[in-house]
């Protein structure tokens, strides 16, 4: 086996913030992205913004997964972009949210820095295609 | 000193984290981080928790976090869980488990994959550890399930290890048979309020009293729990009265990290996690185990065989590496293969000269000492 080799996997937080208990969503997209080869960090269910912030640091994942269904991203999100940037991980950590987010907000969660909303009928192949893609290269001189 | 390192031994969580991906990942450069890491380790515990799926490692885990974190201690955990020999993707899901550690920063809490690296995973938690030892962390905790020689490999870089046994099923004590029995410093029969647990714990004392029974009149029937520090751990007596089946994987474990040395019985603890039931025992054994190392001398004695092996699987990993060179020189194995099936030449042969190149340095640098 060639150690030289870069072993290098796409890390992903799937992460359910706030009082939202449906997670049925999330489990098929932490499924569909193991079976993508990502390692997939899953949260469980009912997380504070605060311990999403330490899982993606500590797990220093190249992807931060949100699902909210609650209609609470307004709030909850901007907490999380937050505490990344007062842990430095904000800039090359690709955020995206899924889960039922009105267009105007749509909208102010791309200003904040999240990357790209996925709504209701978004494909799983779309999702990993835009995570292979859009996945960020970490300097290695960093 | 690179600036990753410098952010690193100025606590910043970042920095740790990043270095833990290179180490993962392999990067170029990896490895003289974890150079400039050695200096800084030493000053943390580290222990080991195995056990079957199900077990409960995470739980205890979690607890046992909670109360250091109480006890103004730092701690920093590395969970590893199988990846997909398929995909090489995988799902962690130990971390839903640290719900007593909610936004602490100081409960540094990593999961890692079983990346499909034959023997690469002990390397890289190994060089994690040491990251999180020179980050400061006082305890760290390795969690694994315990199912094979990899993982065996794994929680055998700690300085205590525990094997976590869920009551009730016949089966888990026969996976004990396979290797682990040997590898415990304590044992956890977690969920201890399960029908079966009494004779769980039970079945775990008659194994533990039978294997130490392979060396009767040596060190007689210490008690369980009770330290033990009169016999003379290689002494003749040691292999005297064996011939039972142990003396031989005793005589193999001489100079391997032996948790099962003469000294330490292994004392079977009950507990349930999820409740806080029998932490504060799991660690006072802890505690007790790591007061024996140091006063043993099992300590040092460790720290060697545990360099030792490091230096033995570098060694191996660049080994291969170089041979693949070659062989990739001499011009990939697919035509080699080509000359077997068609009985041309046979694998030693092929193995023969692929090797050459190097046996010839070899026997080179022989000929000139």
């Amino acid at each position: 086996m060639d150690t030289k080799e870069d072993q290098r996997a796409i890390r992903c937080l799937v992460a359910k913030v706030g009082l939202d208990g449906h997670d049925r969503g999330a489990h098929v997209i932490s499924r569909a992205f193991r079976d993508a080869g990502f390692e997939v960090i899953y949260s469980g269910l009912h997380r504070a913004p605060e311990e999403i912030v330490q899982a993606a640091v500590q797990e220093d994942v190249d992807v931060l997964g949100i699902s909210i269904l609650s209609g609470a991203h307004d709030a909850l999100v901007p907490e999380i972009i937050d505490g990344l940037k007062q842990y430095d991980a904000f800039e090359d950590t690709l955020i995206l949210v899924g889960g039922i987010i009105p267009d105007d907000d749509e909208r102010d969660l791309k200003e904040l820095g999240v990357t790209q909303v996925f709504g209701p009928g978004a494909s799983m192949e779309e999702m990993i295609e835009f995570v292979r893609e859009n996945a960020p290269e970490r300097d290695p001189s960093v | 000193m690179s600036a990753l390192i410098d952010d690193l031994l100025a606590g910043k969580h970042r920095a740790l984290a990043r270095v833990i991906s290179r180490i993962e990942n392999r990067q170029p450069g990896y490895r003289d981080l974890v150079s400039q890491l050695h200096d800084h380790t030493g000053s943390a515990d580290i222990i080991g928790i195995t056990g079957s799926p199900g077990a409960g490692k995470s739980t205890l885990v979690d607890k046992l976090a909670a109360t250091y974190r109480d006890r103004g201690l730092t701690v920093g955990v590395i969970a590893i869980d199988p990846a997909s020999p398929f995909t090489g993707g995988a799902v962690l899901g130990d971390r839903i488990r640290m719900a007593s550690n909610i936004g602490d920063m100081d409960v540094f809490f990593r999961s890692m994959s079983a990346r499909g690296t034959l023997g690469g995973l002990s390397t890289a938690t190994t060089d994690a550890v040491k990251a999180l030892d020179a980050f400061g962390k006082d305890r760290i905790i390795i969690e694994t399930v315990g199912a094979g020689q990899n993982e065996i490999d794994i929680v055998k870089t700690a300085d205590t290890v525990g094997v976590l046994v869920p009551p009730g099923s016949g089966d888990d004590v026969q996976m004990l048979k396979a290797g682990i029995l040997e590898i415990a410093d304590i044992f956890v029969v977690n969920k201890a309020d399960l029908d079966g647990a009494d004779r769980t714990v039970q079945e775990l004392q008659e194994m533990l009293q039978y294997q130490d029974g392979g060396v009767p009149g040596t060190t007689g029937h210490h008690g369980t729990g009770d330290e033990f520090t009169g016999a003379d751990p290689t002494g003749p007596g040691a292999g005297g009265g064996t011939d039972h089946g142990e003396a031989e994987t005793e005589a193999e474990a001489e100079g391997e990290t032996n948790a099962k040395s003469e000294g330490w019985f292994p004392p079977v603890v009950e507990t349930v996690a999820k409740d806080e039931e029998g932490i504060e025992d799991v660690l006072g054994v802890l505690a007790d185990h790591r007061e024996y190392l140091t006063s043993s001398g099992e300590q040092t004695r460790r720290r060697q065989t545990r360099y030792a092996e490091e230096i033995r699987t570098l060694v191996q990993e660049d080994v291969n590496e170089l041979v693949a060179e070659e062989i990739d020189r001499q011009g990939g194995l697919e035509g080699f293969v080509e000359e077997i099936l068609a009985k041309e030449r046979d694998p030693y042969e092929i193995t023969d000269q692929l090797l050459d190149p190097i046996q010839e340095c070899v026997d080179e640098r022989a000929g000139t000492d």
